[in-house]
């Protein structure tokens, strides 16, 4: 104890001592004090080294570059409701489903502007549902021969589709089906990985231009990405993390775009 | 927007540890990071001036109880298990010792918190006591069961030494 500081230490000192709080006479006061307390001297340098290793432990995520879907301007730019996080179940999702549907019909003719994406992100969520459990046809058309799968879904929705090559992202094509969605069809591909991991890539016309954000969207533990490129919709669903997902909306992006520059 | 951005995105990385450290699963946590976030820019021009980075924590802090109290716990897929033991597995953790998260998740939420927001974001006593709404005494109080928790939680043997990391499925 110094002349300087005659109070007694108290437990207060010793976390304001750890977490380096004290003004230099009173950390003075407490070292000393400290040094003729030696059972007080060990929980302090215990606390200190849970401390550190705590941050060692958190220290990582951190560091880490912050997440496209997480910047304010991703988040605060214009835009509408979002797909509602936790889904009670899957007759709740239905009939959002419905409730999408037709909000998208009525508005189609009616609201300028680029069509709400939730509703489509509701559709390929609501059919990556029911066909990634289908053990038997999870396809209509199977990827052996990629070509005629590309003429087939082309040939059908009256303009040339592109299927995406995933397997640097760690998945394989399985094969594609068309799924109805308002006034045209929408193309439905299924795509795995050796895990047994199922992917699907949703895309449909009807929204106007403009190149939108990738919207991240969870419903249970069920994953979603969507976004608009010139007057495509797409959603890439899975069960899997959204740092992998997000790679993957990113290859599809980069090979549809590039295919449609290198068309023109 | 752009003011909004420019002085809320510095706040991200350590409300996304927060998160983490609560929730332990990233995909969740980043969830909570982008509900907290949402309703900051909506909150935004009714917000007083005062410590935007208590205000953000509290947001977050809210939104997890809530959750919490809705859900008895967030469910986490088995994929996500095995994410998180393959993140990062505590170097002293795989050396014998114990995972220092695993006695933080043993913690009431409200000593994790307080031990958290001190120890980690290095908040003073006065903005946890901000974050949390409760007197600095009350802070106090549980920083000091929390640590003596945490001191007992680490000073237990671990339960199982071998040669091997914890079993990742």
């Amino acid at each position: 104890m110094t002349a300087s500081d005659p109070r007694p230490v108290g437990e207060d000192d010793l976390h304001a001592f750890v977490d380096g709080r004290l003004d230099p006479g009173r950390r003075a006061a407490v070292e000393a004090w400290l040094v003729a307390h030696p059972e007080a001297a060990a929980r302090v340098a215990a606390d200190r080294e849970m401390r550190d290793r705590l941050r060692a432990r958190l220290a990582s995520v951190a560091d880490e570059p912050i997440p496209a879907h997480l910047r304010i301007a991703n988040l605060a730019g214009p835009r509408r409701r979002r797909l509602p996080r936790w889904w009670p179940n899957a007759a709740a999702a239905a009939l959002l489903l419905a409730l999408g549907g037709a909000a998208g019909w009525v508005g189609r003719g009616s609201v300028p502007g680029p069509a709400p994406a939730e509703p489509m992100t509701q559709a390929a969520v609501s059919a990556f549902r029911t066909y990634v459990v289908e053990a038997a046809h999870p396809v209509e058309v199977r990827a052996d021969g990629s070509t005629d799968l590309v003429r087939w879904l082309s040939a059908r929705l009256g303009r040339p589709v592109t299927v995406p090559d995933l397997r640097a992202q760690g998945f394989r094509l399985m094969g594609g089906r068309l799924l109805p969605a308002g006034d045209e069809p929408a193309a439905m591909l299924m795509y795995d990985d050796d895990r047994g991991t199922r992917l699907t890539l949703y895309s449909r016309a009807g929204t106007t231009g403009g190149r939108g954000v990738f919207r991240y969207a969870r419903a249970d533990d069920v994953a979603a990405f969507s976004w608009i490129d010139a007057g495509m919709s797409y959603v890439v669903t899975a069960r899997t993390d959204e740092a992998r997902l997000l790679r993957v909306a990113e290859a599809v992006d980069a090979q549809v775009s590039g295919k449609r520059e290198g068309a023109r | 927007m752009d003011d909004l951005a420019v002085l809320i995105e510095p706040q991200i990385p350590a409300l996304r540890r927060y998160a983490n450290a609560l929730l332990r699963q990233r995909e969740a946590a980043d969830d909570l990071v982008q509900d907290t976030l949402e309703r900051a820019i909506r909150a935004w021009p009714q917000r007083r001036d005062g410590d935007l980075r208590a205000w953000l924590f509290a947001i977050l802090r809210n939104r997890y109880l809530e959750g919490v109290r809705r859900r008895r716990g967030i469910e986490v897929g088995p994929e996500a298990l095995a994410e998180v033991a393959e993140a990062g597995v505590d170097p002293e953790a795989a050396m014998g010792a114990r995972d220092v998260l695993d006695g933080i998740a043993a913690l009431p939420e409200e000593q994790r918190s307080v031990l958290l927001l001190v120890a980690v974001e290095d908040m003073s006593y006065a903005e946890v006591a901000t974050v949390l709404a409760v007197p600095i005494g009350t802070v106090m109080s549980r920083l000091s069961r929390a640590r003596g928790r945490m001191r007992a939680f680490l000073d237990q043997a671990p339960t199982i030494v071998t040669g091997h990391l914890r079993r990742v499925k």
